[in-house]
């Protein structure tokens, strides 16, 4: 999934506007990956639409957006482009696909290929009433894809570097550590048949392109700076609003 | 791979945002707090066994931050004073952030500590050692810019610290003074400002008039309305204190007479008693 993001410092949103249709390409797709789980299962919670629906739903949304150029429209100094993506959504929803859904099932685009079913066991029967909630869900939802494309991007680039170790001592600390809690760097270390030093070191490498990933990501996914620095505090607790 | 669950993506927050600390004396305890530049860390100094704060540029910061923190951490280098937090060391992380290492501060917040009911007398006390500090900043052309409760430490003694000299531009709503909201010029007069609008939060409800008078002259949207300097705000509040008038009140003669009876309640008590006795010898005498 992270191998599907452009360059350092490619910004996304500018991306799908260009006039180079390669470059259209590989932003779209980025721009696609990084939204639609999120997108899915908020339609599924606010509008409890059954699953095809809300598949037809998300794959319409991004024909329709690419077909109609939607994103042309976003200015940067109005609103962080998540937001206004979701908006967009809402409107698509309420009515372009509201119409159309009475006329045909489908739309019949070509559709794109998105793993509903996994993003379907992700909800696990979540239940939400409040719609401020369902917009932290979609704000949740969102970072909780882009970290999962940051550590995808990461164990990609330990493997190709012979740094498997370095992967796997990040993800028995920081992601998916035992269900009795995180094991000391000793432990860590004999399990990797590693000394506790060294283990020290590798998580800390493995954090700092962890943290560069993320961060290369979200500037990808910004269109401006200010957004990005206000997306990185979302991203790290702290939502200045 | 599986998707992340609710508990791998707080981790994962976390480890983003931890500060790097391989290959520097520190090692991490514990976060303190965030702010709008840096996040605040209680790490172990390994060399010298002692526990310090170690403030981190927050992961998203640019150029202009990693300068703007460099700067607080020489600026409160050169202020040597009781009321200002010493800085120890500053330098890159290996994450490319830099830092600065600084006392730890064990008390509580100026605001936590006016809750606790300390008294008048004692909340003054600290609020004059709030303003030594300040003064003694603003001697050196530094001016605070973001004075609030919550960058005002109280420790275990009654020592006052002010942290967070951030050279910020930005202040906070309530507290910064307007000339800091119109982004027109600012200067020792601003943190005047804020001094009055902390000294506002710390008075208990129906405060003495000339007290309250004190807090609104410093607080005066006016800069030119306010106290020239932070020493003058300051003596004008000892002033209270010791009893006597203050600058910033004109009393009425009944508030006069009732400040001169408080602040010599021995000679009134004494000659009260002295009238009660001689009113009571003119009466047996006739």
């Amino acid at each position: 999934m992270g191998s599907s993001f452009p360059p350092t410092r490619y910004s996304v949103i500018a991306g799908v506007g260009s006039s180079d249709p390669a470059l259209r390409r590989v932003a779209w797709n980025a721009l696609v990956q990084a939204y639609w789980r999120p997108l899915y299962k908020y339609a599924r919670l606010k509008w409890r639409h059954p699953r095809e629906d809300a598949e037809d739903l998300t794959q319409s949304f991004f024909a329709r957006a690419l077909e109609k150029s939607f994103f042309d429209g976003y200015d940067p100094g109005k609103a962080r482009f998540r937001t206004f993506l979701r908006v967009c959504f809402d409107g698509f929803a309420a009515n372009e696909w509201k119409a159309a859904h009475r006329l045909k099932r489908g739309g019949g685009e070509t559709p794109l290929s998105l793993d509903f079913v996994s993003a379907e066991g992700e909800l696990r029967g979540l239940e939400i009433e409040d719609p401020r909630d369902l917009e932290a869900y979609f704000q949740s939802e969102w970072v909780r894809g882009l970290f999962a494309s940051a550590v995808g991007a990461l164990r990609e680039e330990c493997r190709s570097a012979g740094k498997l170790l370095h992967y796997e001592a990040f993800a028995r600390y920081d992601i998916d550590p035992p269900p009795e809690g995180r094991p000391s760097y000793e432990q860590l270390g004999r399990d990797l048949g590693l000394p506790a030093s060294q283990v020290t070191n590798y998580l800390a490498w493995a954090r700092r392109r962890f943290r560069a990933i993320v961060l290369d990501e979200l500037r990808a996914l910004t269109a401006t700076d200010e957004e990005f620095r206000a997306e990185a505090r979302t991203i790290l607790g702290v939502d200045p609003g | 791979m599986s998707p992340l669950s609710d508990q791998s993506v707080a981790r994962l927050r976390q480890a983003l945002e931890e500060p790097e600390l391989a290959g520097t004396r520190y090692e991490l305890l514990a976060p303190l707090g965030r702010g709008g530049m840096g996040s605040v860390y209680r790490v172990r100094d390994r060399e010298l066994g002692r526990e310090l704060a170690l403030k981190v540029l927050t992961v998203e910061g640019g150029a202009r931050a990693v300068e703007r923190l460099r700067a607080e951490a020489r600026i409160l280098a050169g202020l040597e004073h009781p009321g200002i937090v010493p800085v120890h060391d500053a330098g890159l992380l290996a994450d490319g952030r830099p830092y600065y290492a600084m006392k730890l501060v064990r008390g509580v917040r100026l605001d936590v500590f006016a809750r606790s009911n300390p008294g008048r007398s004692a909340l003054l006390r600290a609020f004059e050692s709030l303003c030594e500090a300040v003064a003694f900043a603003h001697e050196r052309g530094v001016w605070h810019r973001d004075l609030k409760p919550d960058n005002v430490m109280v420790g275990d003694f009654g020592e006052v610290l002010v942290l967070d000299w951030g050279v910020g531009e930005v202040g906070t709503p309530g507290f910064m003074a307007p000339e800091q909201t119109s982004g027109a010029a600012v200067d020792q007069r601003s943190d005047v400002h804020g001094l009055g609008r902390i000294l506002e939060t710390l008075l208990a409800p129906d405060p003495p008039r000339a007290l309250l008078a004190i807090a609104r002259k410093a607080a005066a949207p006016d800069p030119a309305a306010r106290y020239a300097s932070v020493r003058e705000l300051s003596q004008d509040v000892a002033r209270f204190r010791d009893g006597e008038a203050v600058l910033a009140h004109a009393e009425s003669l009944l508030e006069r007479g009732e400040r001169v009876v408080r602040r010599n309640p021995a000679l009134f008590a004494l000659i009260s008693t002295y009238a009660v006795v001689r009113t009571l010898l003119l009466l047996l005498v006739r």
